[in-house]
């Protein structure tokens, strides 16, 4: 593999009561790349992902094992405030979530609880990253109007610009696109292609096409297991197991 | 295969729509009548001098003077216990959607018991706060009338705020976690904000409790024609006012009872319309998922 690892998954087994969901994962999602987590419903991608920034914390009796290696410091175990590893990774959910604020609160919310109070500083920066996701000329004369009254695509934007102001080093998306109508959905895969030159991306989704149309590396998980993992072009020209070859000619979905 | 038949469907639904029709007007209509029924014989007999004064001697035998002091008492008591029961509350209700929510069976557990406190009648913490009086040596006083309502609230202030937090989606708890928010953080700047209109339902609910009860204040805040100068002073409410001028076996006592129903109704009404539009300026960023 070329480039670095950014982040390490060794032995990773995820069980919520008695049901296991995931089963020895090892995965390494390469630095400034596109990782896609592809595979069927109910696969344990989703988890794979909340995992990473430990929003499996929120699940009732979770048991997790195994290590999640990032900046060579164990996420799962590790001694450093969640909140502060959080940060490190922005999250873009299968719909938008926009706090309950103006188009500006949400932007500048994460810069405020990072303690940045100037207001130039934040005015700068809101328009920095709005503009970093195409949104800054639609909204530029409403920031201040709730956000509440964008359109689903437009949410979808803000909750990345939202995402990226705090700076991440990493973005977990989880199906971005699934709530959004075709345009929206090709504006955000062609943002993620510029995206990936500053951040290390980790893409879930179940499209096929997507996958093929943004993934460096993709990992082809099946019942909370790694079936297969490499670098696109390998995975789609000449997938090596079984249940790979039988997904991509879409036996089973 | 034949479905049933779209005759009967038909009149299914006209059966059903009739009924919630009748259902609906007649809810309202004894509403309507309530409180007509307040103003007609009460509003004769509402002067100035009614909410203006304390009541002097032969007051209780249709002489001069007014409620003063039951309105005062009432207010006082009412604001007190809400804002006690706000400061109680609101941290609980946050506490449990947002700091407990891995805990599902601990959380059902404490919905439960404030489910039961919730439904035990006022006359139970009456009793309870009386025997904490008895405790403590404090007399019937405003104080302790605070402190009973206060409790009797708490379960309602809880339980209303909570059925509104538990609306909030997960997905917005996540997106805010994962900014590298902190729970009290969320707690105050996402799950406060997006649920403003319901904790003001939660407030007003219980200001209605809290200035509407009889039972809880018959022994722990008494009654007195004086206005209540300090928290160890007894209080007049007005419940208790209704109540005892409703027993009057003299006519014009009797009307004035209603009065006094029609200024508690009008101190609630002040207090709603005014939260609500209070309420309204923080509504317009609520996310509607």
């Amino acid at each position: 593999m070329s480039g670095n690892t950014k982040i390490l998954i060794s032995d990773l087994y995820l069980s919520i009561g008695k049901h296991e969901i995931l089963k020895n994962i090892n995965v390494e999602i390469p630095e400034n790349k596109i990782t896609v987590l592809l595979g069927p419903s109910g696969c344990g991608k989703t988890t794979l992902l909340k995992t990473l920034n430990r929003l499996t914390d929120l699940y009732d009796d979770v048991k997790i094992n195994g290590s999640i290696i990032l900046d060579k410091d164990d996420i799962l175990h590790t001694k450093s405030d969640i909140t502060w590893i959080r940060q490190k990774m922005g999250l873009l959910s299968q719909r938008p979530y926009p706090l309950p604020m103006s188009i500006y609160g949400n932007v500048s919310y994460g810069l405020k609880i990072k303690g940045i109070k100037k207001k130039k500083i934040l005015d700068e920066k809101v328009e920095h990253y709005l503009k970093e996701v195409n949104l800054w000329e639609e909204v530029r004369e409403r920031l201040h109007h709730p956000a509440s009254d964008l359109s689903i695509g437009q949410q979808q934007r803000l909750c990345l610009a939202r995402g990226l102001a705090v700076d991440p080093e990493i973005i977990l998306a989880d199906e971005p696109t699934s709530a959004l109508d075709p345009l929206s959905s090709q504006s955000i895969e062609e943002m993620f292609m510029i995206l990936k030159k500053d951040y290390t991306l980790v893409v879930v989704t179940h499209i096929l096409r997507q996958a093929k149309r943004i993934a460096d590396h993709v990992v082809f998980m099946y019942l909370g297991e790694v079936v297969e993992q490499g670098p696109a072009d390998e995975f789609f020209t000449s997938p090596k197991m079984e249940r790979t070859k039988a997904y991509l000619k879409g036996a089973f979905n | 295969m034949k479905g049933i038949p779209e005759m009967y469907k038909k009149a299914e639904e006209i059966f059903f729509r009739i009924l919630m029709i009748i259902s609906t007007v007649s809810i309202a209509a004894v509403l309507l009548m309530i409180i007509f029924s307040i103003l007609y014989n009460g509003l004769p007999s509402l002067s100035w001098e009614m909410i203006s004064q304390t009541p002097k001697g032969g007051f209780y035998f249709g002489k001069e003077g007014g409620i003063l002091n039951a309105i005062i008492g009432s207010v006082y008591l009412s604001v007190c216990s809400t804002i006690l029961a706000l400061l109680i509350g609101l941290p609980v209700a946050m506490y449990m959607n947002v700091f407990m929510i891995r805990h599902k069976k601990s959380l059902n557990s404490i919905r439960f018991f404030l489910d039961i406190l919730w439904g035990i009648p006022s006359i139970v913490y009456g009793a309870f706060g009386f025997v904490i009086m008895i405790y403590f040596g404090l007399k019937t006083s405003l104080l302790a009338g605070i402190i009973t309502v206060t409790l009797f609230i708490i379960p309602i202030m809880v339980r209303s705020m909570d059925e509104v937090l538990k609306t909030v989606p997960s997905g917005l708890l996540e997106s805010a976690l994962s900014l590298g928010s902190t729970k009290t953080e969320i707690s105050f700047k996402v799950f406060l904000r997006q649920c403003i209109p319901g904790i003001v339902t939660a407030i007003l609910l219980s200001f209605g409790r809290a200035i509407g009860d009889a039972a809880s204040v018959l022994f722990t805040t008494g009654y007195t024609d004086s206005i209540p100068e300090s928290l160890s002073d007894p209080a007049a409410t007005l419940p208790l006012a209704i109540f005892f001028q409703l027993g009057s076996p003299v006519e014009e006592v009797r009307q004035r009872a209603f009065a006094s129903a029609a200024v508690l109704t009008f101190i609630i009404l002040l207090i709603s319309i005014s939260a609500r539009l209070l309420s309204s300026k923080f509504n317009r960023n609520k996310i509607k998922f």
